[in-house]
């Protein structure tokens, strides 16, 4: 598929999502109403992109739901009591994220395994740092997430900003050229000069970054946090990344289709709450609603190839 | 509504028509649940209707919509208060997924100036309206059930629920008390029974070997029957087992009585105060003053009330009792 059409679909299911909901419920259709709309989908969306990251290289991130929660646990107890220490086991824990696709390139070992186990280490830690629910959300984290900047709500300004970092990282950078290749074609990346364990290791690292602005992000709107806050969001974000556009293989991806992915998937759930389905068929229905887009992305590819 | 109070006193009709003609008719309540997969949380959704459903075309209130998430996730539910902020509803009632994360979606809903009430799963924003349930209490007067029946004391085996759950830590905390407030009892053994059935009978059979004499049980609820099915299995002499209100819990209570005079309690927090925390929104709706948390009693069942209690649960369900307007203004009252 082309880049431009590879965009194109992502943004037309947003469209029509939005115009379903707003036609639904009109309250929605104003500066509040965006906001409670899309302000839990800011951290989805960071998510995503990290999400995208991983599978730019090739790989898959199981491990996702797990690593948000302990950062957001981290970010409600330690970054707010003592800051220093905080930040240090924030910064602490991109790395180990990036010492993660180290490992993962040097023994070449399969993602999928490694990140599975790993979401047992994240998940034990988060209990560890935080045992019961609780924890406080660093105030200047609070006053930006609940910020109301004239005109433009501050869920889709940070959706827009997020879009827009990825796509500079990814899409114009060398560095995402480098990654998007190790992606595309380790061995030529690898023959020009480059260390295939040095690069996946700082897509780890990056994608680790993205998972901590999510976590940090996911505090600020709940204002405390939870050891299993943010486990939904291993699926979201893989669902995300190929709603938006990206493919699973030769690192094909979308930082703007990935955010509007991460936006539709929210939209989706509160487009089935307002049509007042009974719970036992929302799951279902997303799911519907996910293989629909699909569907479509495959008519439109072989559209595209004819 | 307070002219309607003095009517009230002469004709409980009169008090009907009040209610009807009362300042929430054009108010909407939503329920937001987070998880509906046991018999608890079934009948609590029973309650629900059944309670709000005449309130509704009495016309006490406009709406009562039950909302459930498709998955028991805090995330989920947050967004879910935020859509019925976007719908326009004039309270919510609230059971929780987590007591801290949704409240920056609660905290949303207070600015909206939309009521929240939380109950059972409460959540620990300022704004909100707790109902909670004394679960310390729970714990604690099973000690002193056991210490009325049997003065001499003895060694008791603890069941507890699910681990680091809070409802856990509360009971098992009121229990702690209650051996120390009577202190010729001493807990033997503990075993995590995680509040079903099949689960404590495999954890009491585990841990039976390993006991002296066991002249009680403690329990949280939900594991009384598969207690008593591991001591029956052992071959040793059934101990006082606290029951926790679920019907086959019951009756197997009721076969032992009427086979060998058996004699228990049975206590747990009743499905049905979904329909308090429903009465106590409507309240604030009305301008009633409430303060922000509120104790609801847990139900006992006694030896006499045994049939009763019986009579009126379900098979395969829990014990339960649906609030009314009346009790919802007592429990305001003795809180105020």
């Amino acid at each position: 598929m082309r880049p431009d059409l590879r965009i194109l679909l992502p943004v037309l299911s947003l469209a029509v999502l939005l115009a379903l909901v707003f036609w639904l419920q009109p309250r929605a259709m104003s500066y509040r109403g965006l906001n409670l709309l899309f302000n839990l989908a800011v951290p989805i969306a960071l998510a995503t992109v990290a999400q995208m990251i991983i599978i730019m290289v090739n790989d898959i991130d199981l491990s996702m739901g797990t690593f948000v929660s302990f950062v957001a646990c981290v970010t409600a107890t330690f970054v707010h009591d003592t800051p220093v220490i905080g930040y240090l086991m924030l910064a602490g824990a991109v790395l180990a994220y990036a010492a993660i696709g180290a490992l993962i390139q040097a023994r070449d070992l399969p993602a999928i395994v490694v990140t599975l186990g790993m979401s047992f280490v994240w998940a034990g830690l988060a209990v560890l740092v935080l045992p019961t629910p609780g924890g406080a959300a660093p105030e200047w984290l609070r006053t930006l997430m609940t910020a109301r900047p004239p005109f433009v709500p501050m869920a889709v300004i940070a959706a827009a900003l997020i879009a827009l970092v990825g796509h500079l990282i990814v899409m114009r950078s060398s560095f995402g050229v480098l990654l998007r290749g190790l992606g595309g074609n380790e061995k030529s990346v690898a023959k020009a000069g480059w260390s295939p364990v040095l690069l996946r290791a700082s897509a780890y690292g990056l994608a680790g970054l993205f998972a901590v602005l999510a976590g940090m992000t996911l505090v600020g709107l709940t204002t405390a946090a939870d050891a299993n806050i943010a486990l939904r969001y291993t699926l979201l974000s893989i669902a995300g990344v190929i709603l938006g556009g990206g493919e699973f293989t030769g690192g094909r991806v979308s930082p703007v289709g990935a955010v509007i992915g991460a936006l539709t998937l929210t939209l989706a759930a509160s487009f089935l709450s307002f049509l007042k389905l009974s719970s036992d068929w929302q799951i279902g229905a997303q799911g519907a609603i996910l293989i629909l887009v699909l569907a479509a992305r495959l008519l439109f590819a072989r559209r595209a190839r004819a | 509504m307070m002219n309607c109070k003095t009517f009230a006193l002469a004709a409980t009709a009169v008090t009907l028509a009040c209610s009807a003609a009362a300042d929430t008719s054009d108010k909407r309540i939503a329920l937001s649940n987070n998880y509906a997969g046991n018999s608890w949380r079934q009948a609590m959704l029973t309650s629900w209707e059944t309670v709000t459903g005449p309130a509704v075309s009495e016309g006490i209130v406009a709406a009562a919509d039950a909302f459930t998430t498709a998955e028991n996730q805090a995330t989920e539910q947050a967004a879910q208060i935020q859509n019925m902020i976007l719908e326009g509803y004039d309270a919510i009632v609230l059971n929780a997924a987590s007591p801290t994360a949704l409240n920056g979606a609660v905290k949303e809903a207070c600015d909206a100036g939309i009521v929240v009430v939380s109950f059972d799963g409460i959540v620990t924003e300022p704004c909100a309206y707790r109902i909670a349930v004394d679960f310390k209490e729970m714990g604690r007067k099973q000690v002193e059930y056991l210490a009325g029946r049997m003065p001499d004391g003895g060694n008791l085996l603890e069941i507890r629920g699910l681990a680091g759950v809070f409802v856990d830590d509360e009971i098992h905390a009121g229990i702690t008390a209650g051996v120390a407030e009577f202190p010729q009892f001493t807990i033997a053994g503990s075993v995590n029974g995680d509040w079903a059935q099949d689960v404590a009978q495999r954890a009491v059979a585990g841990v039976l070997p390993s006991l002296p004499e066991i002249v009680g049980v403690v329990t949280q609820g939900g594991d009384g029957y598969g207690a008593a099915q591991a001591i029956a299995a052992a071959g040793r002499p059934t101990p006082v087992i606290v029951m926790g209100n679920r019907q086959d819990e019951l009756k197997w209570w009721g076969e032992q009585r009427d086979a060998n005079g058996y004699e228990t309690m049975s206590l747990s927090i009743a499905p049905g105060v979904s329909t308090l925390a429903f009465w106590v929104a409507q309240q604030v709706l009305d301008g009633a003053s409430v303060p922000q948390d509120l104790t609801v009693p847990f139900l006992e069942i006694t030896q006499d009330g045994l049939d009763e209690g019986l009579a009126s649960t379900p098979e395969g369900g829990v014990a339960n009792v649906e609030y009314s307007l009346e009790d919802a203004k007592a429990v305001i009252a003795g809180a105020n």
